[in-house]
């Protein structure tokens, strides 16, 4: 099974994964966010105590599903190899940067995406900043940017962050440990089980389809090559379809509800930051479970990396508010970045500019 | 015969060696990288070119001749 080798079939995984995060819209998780890397991996961080913001604190089936459906999909085609060893912890940090820009913006790439469709405005604005993101990525990446050889590694590491991420599910099923939101974000979520499947299918066919949102922008810059953003395009066809048929399409800035703030120049620094770290990272926040499913270590630390920026995002007050009604006065309150947010995300884009020019490419002819 | 070593390489850093050998030289080139879908993307790029590529299985990956 190949659905990466024809532009129709790139089309329909992007469409089936556009279904998938529809359906975990209209059954439960909040309406523009759907399908979000980072917010889910911040809930989840939230659900281990990894932070104490109670709004956002929910153990999403969702991620699991997404490595689990990398992992079980890749070792049953052979395409699973346990690799490690490329600059780990370089790696580890640009996992805090997709994390902690993309709290600032409120959505990791695909949540962009997903807002885009439903009308919001602000995602269209911080589009601007993620493609800027990317070009200069691919600017070091011409200039010889690289982190270096993975190399082949026991199995068994490779197996190391699906096995912790089926504890994760284990204690959620199973025990009251983990933290659950009462209210906010965090309490909408559709049934687990329909969440851990709409995970799994997701990440079989990412990891088939190659799915990268930093990566189509890339390509597109880099070679002129169109196949990924027919994925993006097939999973934004289906989200404004949707959204359009249930009255969920709003074009707009200030709209409360929906998970967004207008602070536009901070929604594209944000999102510059994390498309500049997901070029250095070979990938998206999504591409990064992807590839931790399928073998990489090095992916799996880009990942611990996310899980470390959201819980630093959500103690040190660095995540943005989003526009919202005063439940008293019913008075339009507009969202906004924090101070320390700001800072983060310059001192984000200093450090990527740090390890695009100091990490270069030595040798590999 | 030229060799380009990609294993181990994060995307897109074999398709741009590959890319970089092709101008460099008329003749073949060997690319070896590690992952299927590294294969796929180098068998791809020289399909793109107007380039024949055959594909091998080797002890750590794969070998890409692009003719």
């Amino acid at each position: 099974m190949n659905l990466s080798d024809s532009k129709k079939k790139l089309a329909l995984a992007g469409i089936i994964c556009g279904v998938v995060a529809a359906c975990l819209a209209y059954f439960g998780n909040p309406a523009n966010m759907a399908f979000c890397i980072a917010c889910f991996i911040r809930d989840t961080a939230g659900a281990l105590g990894l932070h104490s913001t109670e709004t956002v604190q929910y153990a999403r089936p969702e991620i699991l599903g997404l490595v689990l459906g990398a992992f079980i999909i890749s070792v049953a085609t052979k395409e699973y190899r346990s690799m490690a060893g490329s600059s780990p912890m370089v790696r580890f940090v640009l996992g805090m940067i997709l994390a902690i820009g993309s709290l600032v913006f409120l959505g990791c790439p695909l949540r962009m995406i997903i807002r885009m469709s439903a009308g919001d405005l602000n995602a269209w604005v911080a589009l601007i900043g993620f493609i800027l993101g990317v070009g200069t990525g691919v600017i070091a990446l011409k200039k010889g940017f690289s982190l270096g050889r993975a190399h082949a590694a026991n199995r068994m590491n490779g197996y190391v962050l699906p096995v912790l991420m089926a504890g994760i599910l284990v204690l959620a099923l199973a025990t009251t440990l983990l933290k659950s939101s009462e209210s906010g974000p965090g309490s909408m979520h559709a049934p687990i089980l329909m969440s851990l499947a709409g995970g799994l299918i997701f990440g079989a066919v990412a990891q088939k389809s190659r799915m990268c949102f930093a990566g189509s922008i890339r390509d597109v810059i880099l070679m002129r090559n169109f196949d990924l953003l027919t994925i993006i395009g097939g999973l934004f066809v289906v989200m404004l379809v949707f959204n359009i048929a249930t009255g969920r399409f709003n074009a707009a800035f200030e709209t409360p509800g929906i998970i967004a703030h207008s602070e536009h120049l901070w929604n594209i620094l944000g999102m510059y930051a994390v498309g500049f770290a997901a070029v250095l990272a070979g990938g998206c926040p999504l591409r990064q479970l992807i590839l931790a499913g399928q073998g990489s270590s090095d992916s799996a630390v880009t990942v611990l990396g996310m899980f470390a920026g959201a819980a630093l995002a959500h103690n040190f007050g660095l995540a943005a508010s989003a526009t919202a009604v005063n439940a008293e006065t019913q008075e339009v309150v507009a969202g906004s970045v924090p101070l320390y947010g700001k800072a983060a995300v310059i001192i984000c884009i200093v450090v990527c500019f740090l390890i695009a020019f100091l990490n270069k490419r030595n040798e590999g002819k | 015969m030229r060799i380009v070593d990609a294993r181990g390489l994060s995307c897109p850093e074999p398709v741009m060696l590959t890319e970089d050998a092709l101008r460099e030289g008329k003749g073949p080139v060997k690319v070896l990288v590690t992952e299927p879908h590294q294969r796929m993307n180098i068998e791809k790029y020289a399909k793109d070119h107007g380039r024949k590529a055959v594909s091998e299985k080797t002890e750590d990956g794969f070998a890409v001749v692009i003719e």
